[in-house]
């Protein structure tokens, strides 16, 4: 067993950061943000250079041929830079829809009752099993109705008449967008973490720090202690591709992203509650997100049908303690 | 990043598990959790029994008498025993998992010929006399005093919170050497002897009813200097230094266990039809998410650990912080699915329910734990 990241994955994680540090700065986020987060289509062609959609396609298929593990790296690093557009829709329409693999099309993708994002500047949209393209999606788009959306970095559209919860996908690939969406909370989840940390190491209150204050400390130690454990199944979930297990790794990475922004915020004081500061886009993201693709509730019926059968033991006649260990020894 | 275990590793848990069948149904019935000489018997005959088999001291150096296992090993070990219902390590904790260690690492040849073999055959049994009424999170401040004396150390104080020390033949001491250095530089690591006259174990009852720890009162108790591991005066990096044989593993067994008694839970709400309950279902799903979790991040810091050979860096702080607070919970879920017989002490998870209350205090408090995390991980200033 080696469960770390191989020699292979960190420069793969360390040249998506370089990447996206150079095409995708803080200047160009802000901008994101001033135009509503309308895509920079030489952006996501660039992207689509990269191998970021055609990652997980086969190299005699035009792709790099990596996996999920590879994968999930990638969009961590894409959740930690705010990056906006429908990006799992689009890696998962690699080899699907004309164009989605090279980031010469944008694919977005309906998900149950919530507000479709990047509707109106998308090539195709992935709605059940189909793949809208041409007049099916003009129509589609005309009968849509747009939403002034909470996230300036999504544009947002109600779908009309439409009731019963639709998956974007069926069987596997409803889950790996379920975990490449869980990776991206936890980029998030890191970055508000590293931003809560710096701010407290920087900003003087009462002559010191206001990292020094245990009332403060302690939120970034929570900050952390949510972090870790969601990165851990994570990575498992990207290694087993279990359902449950991916359902476990949403359900923590969306718990770590929205509790972290929300702390990260808290942390930042009033600058937090500003529209200058980055901390709401994380926010406002991180509970998109944590709508999408096997939210709450959802995950948590899985995980619970996955439990019981419990096997029997050997010798649990003594009553206390019969559960578990004790603690230890103190002392 | 790699979830599979190597064929070796296979092999090991192969024979483990095959070692285990064989010798579990021969064991006696568990003993009454209130009779102390019962459990030392119980737990030392257990030790024994790895011992012959070779598998005591799993995780020790093979030159301190241990098998020089690697993390990954260790953690199959713990892993298969928990899942096969073996006994716990118990009475023998603190000999393996603390004075053991810190004798193997800090004491002379002759020290570890003379202690460590006894722990690792179940003849001996350690407890730890660290905490004081005074000096718990701020163990450092410890006031137990230590006077030369000849060749003897003349030690007076108290200790508290000391397990096994009814039964124990050994306490891992901390005193107080040089009253004048600061805090952390006056204190010397001794190997008592728990015979001694002068020493007076009282014991104390837990929340939950039981006896699980005692406070030791110290008169005038004469310890030989060569009892003492480590210079004088140098006992706090003595005891610190144990900390680097903890490689990921410390909390496998009970992690397994957790995942054991929720899936038990399950089956039992399903039995009553309490499963019924969507708030419930709910809440068993989302500790499965959390345990699972711990599972995986168990397996990172065992990893890590194989890899640097040495202390998992995110590791120990941020799990217990986060696995402390998931046990309880899950024990407050137990009791939603007993219902109203969750005031019954005589059923399964009440007794465990109580127990668990301990786990954001015992080795550290969950306040403790996030100063730690937070200066030492995330490097934010010391202050109050």
């Amino acid at each position: 067993m080696d469960f770390q990241l191989s020699d292979d994955q960190r420069a793969l994680r360390s040249g998506m950061r370089d990447l996206l540090g150079a095409v995708f700065g803080r200047d160009r986020l802000r901008a994101a943000v001033e135009r509503g987060g309308t895509l920079d289509r030489s952006l996501w062609r660039e992207l689509g250079a990269a191998g970021f959609f055609a990652l997980r396609l086969p190299e005699e298929a035009g792709g790099v041929g990596l996996g999920l593990p590879e994968a999930v790296l990638l969009f961590e690093e894409a959740g930690r830079a705010l990056l906006p557009g429908p990006l799992v829709a689009t890696h998962l329409a690699a080899g699907l829809v004309e164009g989605a693999a090279e980031g010469r099309a944008v694919v977005t993708a309906v998900d149950g009752e919530l507000p479709v994002a990047h509707l109106a500047e998308a090539d195709a949209v992935l709605v059940g099993a189909d793949a809208l393209a041409g007049e099916p999606l003009r129509a589609f788009v005309a009968a849509a109705r747009p939403v002034r959306s909470m996230d300036p970095l999504t544009p947002l559209h109600r779908v009309a008449g439409r009731t019963a919860p639709t998956r974007a996908y069926s069987g596997a690939l409803h889950y790996e967008g379920a975990l490449l969406t869980a990776a991206e909370q936890l980029g998030s989840a890191t970055r508000t973490t590293e931003t809560a940390v710096q701010h407290a190491g920087d900003r003087q209150q009462f002559g010191s720090p206001v990292g020094s204050f245990q009332a403060v400390k302690h939120l970034c130690a929570d900050m952390l202690a949510r972090t870790e454990p969601a990165r851990a199944a994570v990575y498992a979930a990207a290694v087993t591709s279990d359902p449950v297990e991916i359902a476990a790794a949403k359900l923590l990475a969306d718990e770590a992203a929205v509790r972290n922004a929300r702390d990260c915020l808290q942390i930042h004081g009033g600058m937090g509650f500003t529209w200058e500061a980055d901390v709401h886009l994380h926010l406002k993201r991180a509970w998109l997100r944590a709508a999408a693709r096997l939210a709450g509730a959802a995950a948590e019926e899985l995980l619970a049908a996955g439990l019981g059968a419990a096997p029997k033991r050997f010798g649990s006649s003594a009553a206390p303690g019969g559960g578990a260990p004790e603690a230890g020894a103190g002392g | 990043m790699d979830l599979a275990y190597t064929e070796a590793e296979e092999e090991f848990r192969g024979r483990l598990r095959e070692w285990l069948a064989a010798v579990l149904p021969g064991l006696p019935a568990k003993p009454s959790p209130d009779d102390w000489p019962a459990r030392r018997a119980y737990d030392t005959a257990w030790q024994r029994m790895l011992y012959d088999a070779g598998y005591a001291g799993l995780h020790w150096p093979v030159d301190a008498g241990g098998q020089g296992a690697t993390p990954t090993q260790h953690l199959i070990f713990l892993e298969e025993t928990e899942k096969a219902g073996a006994p716990y390590v118990g009475a023998n904790f603190v000999g393996l998992l603390h004075a053991g260690p810190t004798i193997a690492a800090e004491g002379t040849a002759g020290q570890r010929a003379r202690w460590l073999p006894p722990v690792l055959r179940g003849d001996a049994i350690w407890c730890q006399g660290f905490s004081e009424p005074d000096a718990g999170s701020d163990l450092a401040a410890l006031r137990t005093r230590a006077v030369r004396d000849g060749d003897d150390y003349v030690v007076t104080g108290q200790k508290v919170w000391t397990s096994h020390a009814e039964v124990a033949d050994w306490c891992e001491l901390l005193v107080r050497t040089d009253p004048d250095a600061p805090k952390h530089r006056g204190i010397s690591w001794l190997a008592m002897p728990m015979d001694a006259p002068g020493i007076t174990v009282r014991p104390l009852r837990t929340l939950a009813g039981s006896t699980e720890f005692a406070e030791v009162f110290l008169d005038e108790v004469r310890v030989p200097v060569r009892n003492r591991v480590g210079a004088e005066n140098d006992g706090w990096r003595v005891t610190m230094v144990t900390l680097s044989f903890e490689r990921g593993t410390a909390f496998v067994g009970e992690v397994v266990a957790c995942r054991r008694t929720l899936d038990a839970l399950a089956d039992e709400a399903r039995r009553t039809g309490r499963w019924d309950d969507p708030v419930l279902r709910r809440r068993l799903g989302r500790l499965n998410a959390e345990l699972r979790a711990l599972w995986r991040l168990t397996q990172a810091n065992v990893s890590e650990s194989e890899r640097t050979g040495g202390v998992p860096g995110v590791g120990g702080s941020v799990f217990k912080l986060r696995y402390s607070g998931v046990r309880q919970e899950l024990y407050e879920a137990a009791a939603e699915v007993l219902g109203a017989d969750a005031f019954d002490v005589d059923r399964e998870w009440v007794l465990d329910r109580l127990s668990s209350l301990s786990y954001t205090i015992a080795a550290g408090t969950s306040q403790i734990q996030r100063n730690i995390v937070a200066e030492r991980i995330l490097g934010l200033p010391k202050g109050r």
